[in-house]
Parts: C-alpha cells; structure tokens; sequence
C-alpha cells in the first residue's frame, strides 16, 4: 500500500514538476536574524486569503441589490447559521488587514528595504496600499444600510472636487445621478471582480519579487547599500548564512498569522459584524453616517481643515501623498539603511504615524458634530427653582432652540462650541446678547431667529451659570 | 534563387506576424465596446427630469418647512427604495414655495430641519444653514441647492435634479 502511495506521488510530483520547480522556492535561502519584524507581509497575505474565503462564503449568502441587499443583509446576521459570525470575521479581517498592510509598510520603510535592488517591491505594495484601502471602503459600502448609502454620497462629493472631471466621476461613482438600482451593483463589482483580480495580480508580482531580489538583510549602520555590488554581495551572504525559508524561518511567520486570524474569529465571535443601521433609503434624513474606523481619519481631516482651503487640499492632499510615497524609492535608493543613522526618516515617520492616530482619536469624539442626541439639563444644578424664573425658561429654550447640540452646560450638551458652564464669569448680559445676536466664525447668527423674550430668557439663564 | 525563396519565406512571416497582432488588436477593441458603454454607463443614460407630485397646496402651512419624498426621475425597476429622494419644502407665501435639497453642500450628508431651532444642521461636520438655505455656521461652501418647485392645480410639485454635486471653489450653478 504504501510503495503504492509512493508510486502514485511519484508520478504526480514528475508530471506536475513539484519538487523540481516549487519546492526551491519554499526552500530558498534567506538572510539569517531576519526576526519578528519580518511578518507584518506574510500576516497580510494571510488575512488576505481570510477575506477572500469569508468573502465567497457571504456572497453564496448576499444580494447585491440596491432593493434587496439590507433584507439579505438582516438574513445573513439574523437567521443564517454563524452569518453573524461570518459578516464579524470579514470585518475584523478588514481592520486587521488595514493595520497590518500599514504595518509592513512602516517596516520596510524603517529597515529602507525598498532601497536597490527593491524598488519594485515597494512600488508594488504601494499599489496593494491602494487597492485594500478601496476594498475597505467599498466593503463598508455594501453593508448597504443608511450609513452605506450616505458614505457613497460623501465619496462622491469628494470626487466631485476634482477639477473638470468630477462631476463625471462622481456620477459614475453613484451609477446615475442620484442613488439608485445601479450604484449597489457597481459597488460588488468594484469590491468582489475588479479589485480583488487586481490584488492577486499585483500580490503575485510581489511574491515572485521577494523570491527574485531575495528578502532584504536587517540592516545594520554603516553597512552601505551600493548598486554595483549588491547583488554579489548579497548573493555571498546567502551562500555563507543562508537558511531555508522554510522551515527556518517561515515557522515566525505561520505562528503570528495563526494567532493574528484566531484573534479576528474570538473578536467575531465576541462582538459580532458591526450593527446594521436603519435601511438604504435616501429620503430618510434623520441619520448621522459614520464611516469604519478606517475611513475617520479622512474624515476627521475634512472637518478640523481651514473651509478655505479645503476643496483644494481634498484634491492636492490625496495626490500629494501618493506622489510621495510613490516616489521614496526614487528619492533614494543606495546608502545607509539602520534607522539608526537616518534620524529623519525615523522622524517623518513617527509624525505620520502620531498624525494619522491623532485623527483617528479626534475623528472617534467627532466633537464638531451637533450632539443630536442631548438630553434636556435637570434643573436640579440651576441656580434658580422658581419655575416662571427667566432663567429656567431660558433652562428650556437653551435645550429647545438647538443651543445644547454644540454647547455644554454642567456635562449636558455637544462640543462644537466652548463650554458654558461658567460663562457667566467670562461675559457681561451685554456682551452674552452680542454672541448669540450676531453669532460667529462657527455659530449661526440668532438674530433672526429669537424673540426679545427669548434672548432674554436665555441670557439670563447663561449669565446665571457662574 | 535559394535567397529569394528565403526572403519571401521572411516577407511572409512578417506578414503572418503583423496578422495576427491585428486581428488579435481587432477583436479586443470590437470587444471592448460594450464593455466600455457598460463602464460608462451611468454618463451615458439620458438626463431626464420630471415633475413629481408631493402634496397638496393646503398640507403646507405658511412659513413651515417640511421633508418631501418624491421618486427619482427614472429609477431603474429593481431600485426599490433608494429611487427615493427628499427635499425639504418651505411654504413662504401663499403660492410660493422653496425647495432645498436634503443634501449638504460640503460632502453631501443629509440635512435636518431643526423647528425650533430654525435651522438646518447637518450631523457630519458641524454645517449649518438659515431657513433660506444660506450658510450659517461650519464647513459647507455655499448655501443648500435648491429643486423648482411649482404649484398645478392645489398640487404642489418638484422638479426632479440630479444630487447636487458641489464643485472645487464651491461654485456650482444652482438648478433654480
Ligand atoms: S457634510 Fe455637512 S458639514 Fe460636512
């Protein structure tokens, strides 16, 4: 049985040239030392694969109409054996490919692996960059609920800043002029056959470059990168100090993979796919999009930056950005690569990377947003009871006259405007009537709006608040 | 004699050669027709617009403003509920009326109407209009886009528009 076994292999691995071709590339000879910092590439390839399973497992399950994509949708988490489990792992398989893409990057960047012989390596991954933030973004779309159709709206709108051309691609975005039949579908095709034929393409290229210019050494200072004599010289380090990928060092990379997707199942399994909200109906004006995580950095960018320059900067940021990544490994390509002796690389990427979490944790508190959702104040920390008072009728309009939805009295209210807690020790009854009459940079004008009465009210109730 | 038969055998591969790029680049830009016209697609179809129906005169009052839905102007048969979109209607007079797009003019959000407030708010970044659409506070560029409304017979009707689109410098020709 068993010679027969062999037998069988025998022929398998001679017609299909198994252990002629392939094998060597499983073995290949890698630089030694090359540690735990060197799996950020191989975790993404793997959640990669994650998405693509989990992926074809949600199709078998979802309609990707713009009818009747929210009703699949409920199905899928409501009724459907371990949808909800399945629409959690493909989200968190999202965030975490996002994190661990972002990850590779700053590595290479940091150890200059992108420098000769390289470059295309880096370019490569810029690409695949590209390609998972839109997979992320047009994934969130097809959670086609308010918030996806919003989010296509708010994409569209940005695209619409591009000069001459926006407006066309904004249309095209959307699949017509407004929301409609066709811009759910165009999404899955974006998200499901275009894009990911793209990743595999370029995910290839990648992967046969690593084996062809050979994963880079880890750096070591003073140890100069010199195009003439890279190549020989790297090829003598192999054929001194190589190891074979695998077994050697390919265990780091299958043991931080196995753990990073063991910890994307628990966080499904924990916590669920992320809530559907209200559906894809367009008339219904009473919802506040919120994008994933991923995207509120962006986000966040939109609404911190002077009005002024906005349009300009929604066009120039973006393009800015992927001209400079872009261009690194032109910008150089020989010469030193310990972060150790490149102090300002070390520092540009610390103040992207400090730049990029500060808006993640500003856009998350969205504190320029109307706070919608505002309870009225009790009266019991009012410095009046006398329910006829001028100031607790100004206690009721303050809440009624939207004023709570951007100011905060006593932990009650939004953040869009200062706290009012103590306004009255600021500012005189003259000069409260003055703000509030003639508004600001960021406050409407209430001029028009409030009675005598009122303002009154209301400022006796703020100058009350010392 | 022996080096002509080789130059024609030359002449006739470079023939077969040129062939078969051609055809072979033929048949990819005749497939690529349609193709094309279906990435397209969406610029290609025909901008109608339409008058759609949102009420009776009587079910506005004087000085309110209300949401409107209405159909889109040609929603595809399988759109089911995103071929709706909403307006916010203000009755100012006793036959005029003013219709502002749901949408902000900074990245589209939608718009709420806040009664007591007297004002339009949007929940993305903190925009703000008065009740006549013109920017009051915030990010947005321009004031709210406006739909033609008019009234027929005691029934109000809107004039269907593509979703404003707001364009670098914040200038866009308003539909009214
Ligand atoms: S979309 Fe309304 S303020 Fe940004």
């Amino acid at each position: 049985m068993k010679n027969f076994l062999k037998k069988i292999w025998k022929w398998i691995d001679d017609r299909s040239g198994f252990s002629e071709s392939i094998l060597p590339v499983i073995t290949h000879p890698v630089p030694p030392r090359a540690k735990w910092s060197y799996v950020f590439g191989s975790a993404t390839l793997f959640c990669f694969l994650l998405q693509v399973i989990t992926g074809v497992a949600l199709s078998l399950l979802y309609q990707p109409s713009s009818k009747e994509a929210y009703q699949s949708l409920q199905f899928i988490t409501n009724q459907a054996k371990f949808g909800n489990v399945l629409r959690g792992i493909h989200y968190f398989g999202a965030s975490a490919m996002i994190i661990l893409v972002g990850l590779h990057m700053m590595r290479t960047y940091i150890t200059a692996s992108y420098k000769y012989p390289r470059e295309m390596n880096w370019i490569s991954g810029f690409f695949l960059l590209i390609f998972t933030i839109f997979m992320g973004f047009t994934g969130q779309l097809l959670r086609w609920d308010s918030n996806g159709v919003w989010s296509s709206v708010v994409a569209a709108q940005q695209l619409g800043r591009v000069p001459f051309v926006g407006e066309y691609l904004a249309r095209l975005l959307l699949g017509g002029n407004t929301i409609g039949g066709q811009t759910l579908s165009r999404f899955y095709s974006y998200h499901v056959f275009i894009v990911p034929a793209f990743i595999f393409l370029f995910v290839a290229f990648h992967l046969y470059l690593v084996i062809r210019n050979g994963i880079s050494e880890p750096p070591k200072a003073a140890r100069m990168v010199d195009p003439k004599t890279y190549r020989s010289w790297y090829q003598n380090l192999l054929k001194r100090e190589g190891v074979p990928f695998w077994p050697d060092a390919a265990w780091r990379d299958i043991i931080v993979s196995a753990f990073i997707i063991i910890a994307i199942i628990a966080l499904a399994v924990f916590f669920g796919a992320p809530a559907l909200t209200t559906p894809p109906d367009p008339s219904m004006v009473q919802t506040s999009p919120n994008p994933d995580w991923y995207m509120i950095p962006f986000f966040a960018l939109f609404a911190l930056m002077p009005h002024k320059i906005e349009s300009i900067a929604m066009l120039l940021g973006p393009l800015l950005t992927i001209i400079l990544l872009f261009s690194i490994p032109f910008i150089s390509n020989k010469g030193e690569r310990s972060p150790l002796k490149r102090p300002w690389a070390m520092f540009g990427v610390i103040c992207v990377f400090v730049f990029v979490i500060s808006l993640l944790v500003i856009g998350l508190q969205a504190s320029w947003s109307p706070n919608f959702n505002t309870k009225p104040l009790p009266l019991t920390d009012i410095k009046s009871s006398n329910p006829d008072s001028t100031i607790i009728k100004g206690v009721h309009l303050f809440y009624a006259k939207g004023c709570q939805y951007c100011h905060t009295i006593n932990h009650y209210g939004g953040k869009a405007g200062p706290n009012l807690t103590t306004v009255g020790n600021r500012l005189s009854i003259e000069e409260l009537k003055v703000r509030i009459v003639n508004g600001g940079k960021n406050m409407p004008s209430f001029g028009g709006i409030l009675s005598k009465e009122d303002l009154n009210n209301i400022v006796s109730f703020l100058h009350s608040q010392n | 004699m022996n080096n002509q038969l080789e130059n024609e055998e030359i002449s006739r591969r470079k023939f077969f050669m040129k062939l078969s790029l051609g055809l072979a680049g033929l048949s990819a830009a005749v497939a690529a027709i349609p193709v094309i016209s279906a990435v397209l697609a969406p610029l290609l179809e025909s901008k109608v617009e339409k008058w759609r129906t949102v009420g009776k005169l009587n079910d506005f009052q004087m000085n309110t403003t209300n949401l409107v839905t209405f159909i889109n102007a040609d929603p595809e048969p399988y759109a089911g509920m995103t071929a709706k979109s909403a307006a916010w209607l203000r009755r100012s007079s006793d036959t005029n009326f003013i219709a502002f797009a749901a949408n902000c003019t900074h990245l589209g959000c939608p718009v709420r109407w806040e009664k007591d407030a007297h004002l339009f708010m949007c929940p993305c970044h903190g925009g703000v209009y008065y009740a006549d659409g013109s920017v009051a506070a915030g990010p947005p560029p321009k004031p709210l886009t406006r739909y033609q409304v008019r009234v027929i017979n005691d029934e109000v009707q809107i004039k269907t528009a593509p979703l404003p689109i707001t364009n670098i410098g914040g200038s866009k020709s308003q539909p009214v």
